[in-house]
């Protein structure tokens, strides 16, 4: 009789993303609140400046990632509320796969909210402030890309440590926005130049810095994930 | 001799009274702070020269610079213990990171307070977007996210877990958004190292530099000695701690 080999890191990754994204796909709970929310915030930015579309424009890739940082501590707050339903966090934990495995399949499902409610809004955007995108569709979404990857990583493993704090609506921006500067700060700007154009050519430190951030923050979630979930 | 009198001599006094004085750290070691705390200030309102350019508003240096340096020095503590706890865990190595990150974040505070008081007569603003004040803003922050997460977690061994955690990450994070604010706003302003301030100024900045080092071990060590009595409490009694069903009960969203 043989034994059934572990089941490997990534399949295991795989079959808790598709675990997530069909429970997004059936309820589709998240992803309305988080557009409508994302929305609300745009426009929230546009009633408190004035209508004064050249400030708008001028600004739009800050507000930009700004709705989007305000709607991913919904996202992550409840990619973690709906394993602590039935205890499901705890079967997760019991079954015969790597704990990093958790780790992985929720970054990779909040990038994926997030990079589809940044293309969402940015069409949005396009029509709310008047923003024209010189760069190419394809830099849009490098930095989209780059950008959620870098809110989802920290975030995921602060979102574990919160959904099982007091205080967890708080505790979240709390931990999660300090630490986001960088990204936040370098996403904004690289969002700033691929609207307006990038003359001096300035966006392939923006990129790098991103890309860096993303290399330290995925490492070390990746390694440190195991310890904030174990019981 | 200059130098080991003001520089080595101090240090030794600090680390006898730490190993061999282990027993009488508690007593001795504010006293010996309040000391150099005089010596040092003395030194620095009355002897040294004022400032060419800034005046006599420069001796705010004596205490600004020493309190940042040692808050690093708090936090890289916190830091260290941090990693230490995920290696081999224990109560002692907890309760010396909560004690540390508390006092790093006052001397931190301390420090960014008497930089805007400073700025203010010298830069004629008390605030201004420069990569060091930023990141030194944003580090109060996070500290600040640290402390809370402490207070907002009641299982002692899960809160030691998670706020190691969230110490290495923070930790990580300084170097990164001081190079990022750096390329977002590069406002040229030259570091100061002894080599910048003039022998005479040297003197005062060094032993209030040793004043506040050792005042901040007599701090971490009252914290560190209430920290743990909190731990060995907890872990004595856990049927204080509020059970599941207390937490069940609380209203969902209301701390």
């Amino acid at each position: 009789m043989s034994r059934p080999a572990p089941i490997g890191l990534l399949r295991a990754s795989m079959v808790l993303l598709r675990k997530d994204l069909l429970i997004e796909w059936r309820t589709r709970a998240r992803l309305n609140a988080l557009v409508f929310f994302a929305l609300s915030t745009l426009l929230l930015f546009s009633f408190a400046l004035g209508p004064d579309t050249k400030l708008l424009e001028r600004n739009a890739g800050g507000y930009l990632w700004l709705a989007i940082l305000f709607a991913s501590t919904l996202s992550l707050g409840e990619s973690f509320r709906i394993e602590a339903e039935n205890a499901c966090l705890d079967g997760l934990r019991m079954a015969p796969a790597d704990a990093r495995a958790i780790f992985l399949s929720k970054a990779v499902g909040n990038t994926l909210l997030l990079v589809l409610l940044g293309s969402l809004l940015i069409p949005v955007m396009v029509a709310l402030y008047g923003v024209k995108v010189v760069l190419g569709v394809e830099h849009v979404l490098a930095t989209l890309v780059l950008g959620c990857m870098a809110l989802a990583a920290p975030g995921t493993v602060y979102a574990a440590i919160a959904s099982n704090a007091r205080a967890r609506d708080v505790l979240l921006p709390l931990l999660l926005f300090p630490l986001i500067v960088p990204a936040l700060l370098a996403a904004a700007k690289g969002m700033t130049l691929v609207l307006q154009g990038d003359p001096m050519n300035q966006l392939k430190s923006w990129y790098g810095l991103l890309g860096g951030f993303n290399l330290i923050y995925w490492g070390l979630g990746f390694l440190l994930f195991p310890r904030v979930i174990e019981d | 001799m200059f130098v080991f009198t003001t520089a080595v001599l101090p240090l030794l006094i600090l680390v006898l009274l730490v190993t061999v004085g282990r027993k009488f750290a508690h007593v001795t070691m504010p006293i010996y702070a309040l000391i150099l705390l005089g010596i040092g200030h003395f030194i620095g309102l009355a002897v040294a020269p004022p400032d060419r350019e800034m005046g006599d508003v420069q001796r705010i240096m004596y205490a600004h610079v020493p309190a940042v340096w040692v808050a690093m020095v708090a936090l890289t503590t916190n830091f260290v213990c941090s990693v230490m706890y995920l290696f081999k865990p224990g109560w002692k190595t907890d309760s010396l990171a909560e004690a540390s990150a508390e006092v790093g974040l006052v001397f931190g505070a301390v420090g960014v307070l008497l930089g805007a008081i400073w700025g203010r007569p010298t830069w004629g603003v008390y605030w201004t977007w420069d990569p060091r004040l930023t990141t030194a803003a944003i580090l109060l922050v996070a500290y600040m996210g640290y402390m809370a997460l402490r207070r907002f977690v009641e299982d002692p061994e899960k809160r030691a877990v998670w706020s190691s955690v969230v110490g290495i990450i923070a930790a990580v994070d300084l170097p990164i958004i001081w190079f990022s604010v750096k390329w977002w706003r590069s406002l040229h302003q030259v570091q100061s190292t002894p080599k910048t301030v003039d022998p005479a100024m040297q003197l005062p900045l060094r032993i209030s530099a040793y004043a506040f080092l050792a005042l901040a071990i007599a701090f971490i060590m009252y914290r560190y000695r209430i920290a743990l009595a909190e731990r060995n409490a907890e872990v004595a009694l856990p049927e204080a701690l509020p059970t599941d069903e207390a937490s069940a009960k609380r209203t969902p969203g209301v701390a």
